[in-house]
């Protein structure tokens, strides 16, 4: 069992849990996921790592209630335990690989849409503990969705909030906040890491292609088990077949097909399609918890 | 004189198991057993032992049958074998103990695996005490993966007083027992369950919801977990797909996805969160037995099931047993059928195959006749869900990350024959992560070699 020492609300509907798994916390690296499935009935989901201490053996996630199983989850309470939590899953961020000394010659933009500002948050802190500061645009529907502002500018270089609304930040989306960004304030940016929604991610990823700008995607498809034995969250990379879940989560974003990896996330999405297509009626709306 | 015929087993009527996911074979009772084993001729020189990959004393645990000894047979089996209410219910045995039974030549072959069902069986529901252990020496071995061969190699060890623990990526142990092999054919909550706490109850630790690879690296267990020993016993679970046009659109699945959440995530129950997506006509690709899985769980879940596969019946990869049982209950074979499309509507969901029929080579490498396409003959057939049965690999993940393990271009990991023995010191493998995708059985033959091997290192 995996006990819950601490939950805080980030935002409606959006909320932090640190889980005690020291054997996740030790090896986990920015850019992996974990599953959790909350008890015997349950699900597995996935779910981005936002941050993890090796020390306190603890792992922190960050979950918007989206369907049945995270609305279940955010009536746990601390003090209480989670059956199955496993990870760290997926590579590590690609920026691992590079030498420091590659990196810090690179300006690089982080694209956080929503929640997915929570797994932008450990790639920018491990960048700063290397001496690199990063750029980062958080994208959200209005201001009191605008999570971990504060703990991010701790880490990043200039941080862009954007709002739809115009309620905080920013008006209007971060592709367009990006746009400014590169073509009135003639910022030069060697590397755009998007992380959020979909249709976001596909958008950044059309502009950067305008841009010239290399992207990298963090892709967040239906999954079960995680560890590549099942092909429920295979995408089309390049032309090639790819598991998502261990050939990525991140991909070059301008190789990705993201129709097909939007149809894939509906798979089970529709109620009404679901009794004339012989869909068991369940949760399935977590494939793209990130 | 009239040879008795083998003791019918009962089995669930076809047209209510097809609607249920109860076991099909009822199995022996006691006197059906007893009548069965009577038919046993005890031979000096048995030739059944020798086709058992883990050389079970067949007439030994038979004889006690006879006699209605019912634990001393089990007692018997428990020397060679940790799983008999699997092996019996799951193995292939009309080309294994019981294919050299000597009265197989004139009639019907003792049911070796029935017996064994029956004994594995009484074990579980009489609570037989079979957890006699050496008295233990400290030393500590990892096992990785707790499907049928780390069950049998954590078993085999712990008998000899290590201090073993199994290390499981999913949440619950058995492997393909429990996320590959259907309910209707081995019951989980029973039979594997219970298996897997007799090997528990040898004071084997069983760590869930570790990825070796990801979790903790091999290195680490041996450097610092201290472990003596690691055995691999992570099979084969990575899924082929055909690398046809379509095979990405909404409705198709590969036979692991699909059997996966079926059985592991026990979507077919009320209650269970996680969904699954049948279709009213599914096409399963493959002819093995998990293709026979695949579309009898189809069915069970409501569907119209066929099997599209490329070669004739005589052909088939699965058992003879699971193909009759197929059939009965309502699957259509669309035999010498290969698909070279799947069609989609606009929105992606699967609505047809395209197929071309097929027609019998020469004999191909593997001795089997080749299947040749018959040009001009494409036709649709119209389905709405597909699922791939074409065949798993070994993962990738644990030769990706343990630095100096060897493996051949099938990626399979290099082991020596017999012992298992990696091109790491001290680390061993079997099972399918050596084989590739084969039988329980051998996997569990793997497993016991490497235990006895790694006894061997760990005592010189």
């Amino acid at each position: 069992m995996y006990k819950i020492v601490e939950k805080k609300a980030l935002a409606p509907q959006i909320f932090l849990m640190d889980i005690e798994a020291p054997r996740v916390a030790k090896s986990a690296k920015p850019g992996q996921f974990i599953i959790v499935k909350m008890d015997e009935k349950g699900e597995r989901i996935p779910l981005t790592i936002s941050d993890f201490d090796a020390k306190k053996g603890t792992v922190t996630i960050v979950v918007q209630t989206i369907g049945c199983s995270t609305k279940e989850m955010e009536n746990y309470e601390i003090g209480d335990s989670f059956e199955d939590f496993v990870g760290p899953l997926g590579q590590a961020t690609e920026l691992m690989s590079e030498s420091i000394e590659e990196l810090k010659k690179k300006k690089i933009v982080f694209i956080a849409g929503g929640l997915g500002t929570a797994p932008v948050y450990p790639q920018v802190k491990w960048l700063s503990q290397q001496g690199v500061k990063a750029d980062v645009i958080i994208g959200a529907k209005a201001k009191e969705y605008v999570i971990m502002e504060e703990k991010m500018r701790k880490v990043a270089g200039n941080v862009y909030p954007c709002t739809d609304d115009g309620s905080y930040g920013y008006k209007g989306l971060v592709t367009n906040k990006l746009k400014e960004l590169v073509q009135d304030e003639g910022k030069k940016y060697d590397l755009v890491v998007a992380i959020g929604p979909m249709i976001m991610m596909k958008f950044v990823c059309k502009l950067t292609e305008e841009l010239k700008i290399k992207t990298i995607v963090s892709m967040n498809p239906i999954m079960v088990d995680g560890t590549g034995m099942c092909g429920g969250c295979r995408l089309t990379v390049d032309g090639e077949t790819k598991f998502a879940c261990v050939d990525g989560p991140e991909f070059d974003g301008h190789k990705v097909d993201f129709a097909e990896a939007m149809r894939r996330q509906t798979m089970y999405k529709s109620q009404e399609g679901s009794q004339k297509q012989g869909i068991k009626p369940g949760c399935g709306l977590e494939g793209g918890t990130k | 004189m009239g040879m008795k015929k083998r003791v019918k087993v009962a089995e669930q009527d076809p047209k209510i198991r097809a609607t249920n996911f109860d076991e099909v074979c009822l199995g022996y009772t006691e006197d059906e057993a007893v009548e069965e084993a009577t038919r046993c001729l005890n031979c000096k020189n048995p030739m059944c032992v020798t086709k058992c990959p883990v050389a079970i004393d067949i007439p030994g645990f038979i004889k006690h049958v006879k006699n209605k000894e019912f634990v001393e047979a089990v007692k018997v089996i428990a020397k060679y074998s940790a799983l008999p209410a699997v092996c019996g219910r799951v193995c292939p045995q009309e080309t294994q103990c019981e294919s050299k039974c000597v009265l197989g030549i004139k009639g019907d072959a003792i049911a070796i695996g029935k017996l064994e069902r029956f004994v594995g069986d009484y074990s579980r529901e009489n609570n037989v005490d079979i957890s006699e252990t050496k008295p233990k020496n400290g030393k500590k071995v990892a096992v990785i993966g707790s499907g049928p061969s780390g069950l049998t190699c954590a078993g085999d060890l712990a008998r000899d007083g290590y201090d073993v623990t199994i290390f499981e990526a999913l949440h619950e142990a058995g492997g393909v027992l429990v996320y590959g092999i259907p309910q209707f054919r081995l019951p989980k909550e029973t039979v594997v369950k219970h298996e897997v706490e007799n090997v528990k109850k040898l004071g084997v630790k069983l760590e869930t919801n570790v990825i070796v690879g990801r979790t903790v690296t091999i290195k680490q267990l041996m450097e610092e977990e201290d472990f003596k020993a690691v055995f691999i016993g992570s099979g084969a679970g990575l899924p082929m797909f055909m690398g046809i046009p379509g095979e990405n659109l909404n409705g198709v699945f590969s036979a692991n996805e699909f059997l996966t959440r079926n059985n592991l995530m026990k979507a077919y129950k009320e209650g269970y969160k996680t969904p699954i997506r049948v279709g009213t006509k599914v096409a399963v690709v493959g002819g093995g037995n998990v293709a026979m899985d695949s579309v009898r769980t189809a069915v069970r879940l409501g569907a119209e099931g066929h099997i599209v596969y490329r070669r004739s019946e005589s052909e088939l990869p699965a058992r003879a047993e699971e193909v009759h049982h197929a059939k009965e209950e309502g699957v259509i074979m669309d035999l010498l059928v290969n698909p070279v499309e799947i069609l989609g509507d606009e929105k992606g969901n699967v609505i047809g195959m395209k197929c071309i029929r097929m027609q019998l080579g020469e004999p191909d490498a593997s001795g089997r006749r080749r299947p040749i396409a018959i040009k001009g003959s494409e036709f649709t057939i119209d389905v709405d869900t597909v699922i791939m049965s074409l065949g798993t690999s070994p993962n990738p993940l644990i030769p990706l990350t343990t630095e100096g393990l060897d493996i051949n271009k099938r990626k399979c990991i290099v082991a020596e024959e017999g012992t298992g023995l990696t091109s790491i010191e001290k680390v061993y493998a079997g099972g399918d992560a050596v084989s590739g995708a084969a039988t329980v059985i051998l996997a569990m033959e793997a497993g016991k070699k490497a235990a006895k091997a790694i006894n061997e290192m760990l005592t010189k």
